[in-house]
């Protein structure tokens, strides 16, 4: 059974194709960690499979449903959650509005079980989102993605503009989750990480899928040609 | 005790101003759009309480049951089919498209009921004349009324905002909208919500204008400037501020009324002027003052 | 290699074209010999509405700054005259000074004003007319709402008051659009065009938004001014209420919007649709109010661009050159229609003064 079947997606910014034909599909439980360099598209298949960017051609199914012309609203009621880039937090709103805002699922996730999960939430219920530090930020993000119950959870450039200590604390989280049941893509600049992370490793360039695999019979050298893009062949 | 009862009837008034600027900083607030038929749907609700009074002939309350739904279906028209397709226009086809609205509003009226000056005041019994005398100041029950329902909405609106599933979906909308989408909130029928509630306000503050005063189809005008003056004295965004600035426009009509008949408008709007060139020039310390301000009052 | 292209301006359809424009203007000077009197009050009309569209025009879709308080000027211009009439000076030089008395006040006001962003600018202008409107009214002359009137005019036979008026129309309309033209093609036009086009690059690449729309403010307040003090002409009469009428700025926004904001020919195009409408449907009274209003609300909602503006793209034609052509010399005829809709202005090297703070 598969939870979620992306079939030739193409996606476009302007004139600029940013996904070319792109397919893969993902079992239940599965945590997928997407690499590839500055523009290969990674961001862009996130928005796509979140309803954020409307996709030229193809289909996403979601647990046999296609979702493709779903609104993003809609997709999270359905149990799809992105993470975006940048974490897009409502920053006059105080984390604990932020994250009963999202409550709109019903599933394990309620605001007890998310402050569980990432009790790093605890202390700061009652401050505005925009003034806290970016690891602070990037939990309420997570928190606020949690509390939709997502069956999959989509979680784009975690890391990005934090400090190594807090992005430690972001990534301790992750086994929480996949111990409820969620599945999840990341997409991740840190290939060591990446690789810790993740079961299935996909590498991205140029908006095509260039290399994939269990993320245990990957070796770093295959993953760091497919991401560069250097023609050999992993052995 | 002459300038205190001015000053006194000036707060009154100030209430009803506050009223009549809710809905215009509530909706500029989440969506960022000058309503400029704001007026001029006003007068629209009140000529459609007068047209139930005289049709129907029930109770004020009941004419008000009636007509607030009404202006809630308009606003979710009005959201339809003017403010989101102008939005994707830019900054400036919202404006153009509301003032179209207030034209086409206008003379839609005119053409209907001709521009004669009307009032309901004679339909709601005692409340239009009713007043207590305190220490020789005499205090109208309906403007006191009027203030309270200010008070209602601006504090409902607050507790709305803060409170309710609603209200936080509100204001996500208003922040990222992209990122309110990705939290699971419909925002289209978010705005349309915040739209529908902006259109009762506005309502009310069509009834509170036929109630207390008289109106004919171009008083739309006059009220949107009023509405717009109250929420820029009060600092846009803020619904504290806004019961603020009412009642500074309405002290200084007020008070430049007791002077010369002529001074009441002239002075509301210098007012405004003074605060607006104010508050660009010493920008910091003044509008610093007046959060503090606004904080304690809050 | 460096230089493959050189800049164009004139074409050879917009010097034919510009070339009629100027030889119709020199005829319109000889309408009061040949027209009926009739025939040459509505020309005058038609002039006051060129300049009022015109001028808003350069205001909204240039500026970018939608006022719906340009009736403050037009108002002020008449009374102006007025009043300058009234201490002495020879009528048609109060009236022209009327004219330009608003882009003096246009210009003291500027200095707060134009620090108000987009609604705030609208509503705050139109504020600014009515507390002029108040304050014109408790002048002594004016007598309230009542009114006054010009007296000077009276003293001309009717026949060479139509004629003298409607040139002063002409000229003053004639004036207007070449200063207009003049400020869109000289090096202020470039920064103009490309505040329009997307405010925040152009001030990134050192255009001088703050002066430049100080600018506009100022040409379109005078322009406004200029169509009071003619109306007041045509009229004689004047009360506050009828010159400071929000209306007068419901008809610029009808004129622009029809004929299509951010182009120079669309309103004027726009003001003679606006002529020939109310010519035919102005004695419906309210309902032709309603349609103006709806087709204003239509225009800025399914056609932005209006109908010169939708010409102009389908067809890239532009008949009164304020933009620039890029030819490439040699290749197969590789002409860079830059301006489709956005004429392909000045490189940003070509203003190098940036803007303070």
């Amino acid at each position: 059974m598969t939870l979620l079947t992306i079939e030739n997606l193409k996606a476009c910014h302007g004139l600029l194709v940013a996904l070319h034909d792109l397919s893969f599909s993902m079992a239940p439980g599965e945590v997928l960690a997407i690499v590839g360099a500055n523009g290969a598209g990674k961001s862009t298949l996130m928005r796509s499979i979140a309803g954020a960017h409307r996709p030229v051609q193809g289909r996403i199914m979601f647990r046999g449903q296609d979702v493709t012309r779903l609104s993003a609203h809609r997709r999270v009621r359905g149990g799809i959650a992105l993470v975006p880039e940048g974490r897009r937090l409502f920053p006059g709103m105080n984390v604990q509005d932020t994250l009963h805002l999202a409550a709109c699922r019903k599933g394990v996730w309620n605001f007890e079980t998310v402050l569980e999960a990432l009790p790093q939430l605890k202390p700061i219920l009652k401050r505005q989102a925009g003034l806290l530090s970016g690891g602070q930020q990037q939990a309420v993000a997570i928190g606020r993605a949690l509390m939709t119950n997502p069956e999959l959870l989509l979680l784009d450039e975690l890391s990005l503009g934090l400090s190594p200590v807090a992005v430690d604390g972001v990534y301790e989280a992750l086994p929480k989750l996949r111990a409820a049941g969620t599945s999840i893509i990341l997409v991740e600049q840190d290939l060591r990480r990446a690789m810790a992370a993740a079961t299935r490793l996909v590498c991205m360039l140029e908006g095509r899928i260039v290399l994939s695999g269990a993320a245990g019979s990957l070796t770093r050298e295959a993953v760091m040609d497919a991401y560069f893009g250097l023609n050999r062949q992993a052995h | 005790m002459f300038w205190l009862n001015q000053f006194l009837q000036g707060v009154l008034l100030g209430g009803y101003y506050a009223l009549l600027a809710a809905g215009l900083s509530f909706l500029f607030g989440v969506m960022r759009v000058i309503n400029l038929a704001h007026g001029s749907l006003a007068v629209l609700g009140a000529f459609i309480m007068m047209v139930i009074y005289q049709t129907l002939g029930i109770s004020p309350l009941g004419g008000l049951a009636l007509m607030l739904p009404v202006m809630a279906l308009l606003g979710v028209a009005l959201q339809f089919c003017i403010i989101e397709p102008s939005l994707k226009g830019g900054a400036l086809v919202p404006l153009l498209a509301t003032f179209g609205l207030a034209l086409i509003c206008d003379n839609v009226l005119f053409s209907i009921f001709g521009a004669d000056t009307q009032s309901f005041a004679a339909d709601i019994g005692t409340l239009s004349y009713g007043s207590w005398a305190i220490g020789g100041i005499f205090i109208s029950q309906l403007a006191c009324l009027v203030f309270a329902a200010a008070l209602l909405v601006l504090g409902g609106t607050q507790l709305l905002l803060s409170r309710t599933q609603i209200g936080r979906r509100i204001r996500a909308t208003a922040e990222d909208e992209d990122a309110a989408r990705l939290s699971g909130v419909d925002t289209r029928l978010v705005r349309a919500a915040t739209t529908a509630l902006a259109m009762v306000m506005v309502g009310l503050a069509g009834a509170a204008l036929g109630a207390s005063g008289s109106f004919d189809p171009y008083a739309g005008g006059p009220q949107l400037l009023y509405a717009f003056e109250a929420v820029v004295i009060g600092g846009t965004g803020s619904l504290w501020g806004t019961l603020i600035g009412g009642i500074v426009l309405g002290v200084a009509q007020g008070v430049g009324g007791a002077l010369n008949t002529h001074l009441s408008q002239i002075a509301g709007h210098a007012v405004f002027l003074v605060v607006l060139i104010a508050r660009l020039y010493q920008g910091g310390a003044l509008s610093a003052y007046l959060r503090r301000l606004r904080m304690r009052v809050a | 290699m460096t230089h493959a292209y050189h800049v164009q301006r004139w074409t050879r359809r917009s010097i034919a074209s510009t070339a009629l424009i100027v030889a119709l203007n020199l005829a319109l000077l000889a309408g009061p010999l040949l027209l009926s009197a009739n025939a040459v009050d509505h020309l005058t009309t038609l002039f006051v509405y060129v300049m009022l569209a015109i001028t808003w025009n350069a205001l909204a879709g240039y500026g970018g700054l939608v006022s719906v308080g340009q009736q403050l000027f037009f108002g002020f211009g008449a009374y102006g005259a007025i009043r300058l009439s009234q201490a002495g000076v020879p009528v048609y030089a109060a009236l022209l000074l009327g004219g330009v008395s608003s882009a003096v006040l246009a210009l003291i006001v500027s200095s707060f004003m134009l620090k108000l962003r987009a609604g705030e600018f609208a509503i705050g202008m139109w504020v600014l007319a009515a507390l002029v409107q108040l304050l014109v009214s408790l002048d002594p002359i004016v007598q309230g709402a009542t009114g006054t009137s010009l007296l000077a005019l009276n003293s001309f036979a009717p026949a060479a008051r139509r004629a003298d008026t409607y040139w002063f129309g002409l000229l003053a309309m004639a004036g207007v659009a070449l200063l207009l033209f003049l400020l869109l093609r000289s090096r202020l036009g470039a920064a103009v065009q490309a505040i329009r086009d997307n405010e925040e690059a152009a001030r990134s690449v050192g255009v001088q938004v703050g002066r430049t729309k100080r600018i506009i403010f100022v040409l379109a307040a005078l322009g406004a001014g200029m169509a009071g003090a003619v109306w007041l002409a045509t009229s004689i009469s004047f009360q506050p209420n009828t010159y400071f009428g929000v209306q007068w700025t419901a008809y610029m926004i009808f004129m622009t919007l029809v004929g299509g904001i951010g182009t120079f020919e669309g309103p004027i195009l726009g003001a003679i649709l606006f002529f020939a409408v109310e010519a035919g449907f102005g004695a419906q009274g309210v309902w032709y109010l309603i349609g103006i209003g709806a087709a204003a609300v239509g225009f800025a909602l399914l056609l932005p661009q209006g109908i010169w503006g939708w010409v102009e793209r389908r067809y890239a034609l532009r008949l009164l050159p304020v933009g620039y052509m890029l030819n490439l010399r040699g290749g197969e005829a590789g002409r860079q229609r830059g301006f489709a809709r956005r004429p392909s202005t000045k490189p940003p090297a070509a203003s190098p003064a940036s803007e303070p703070s």
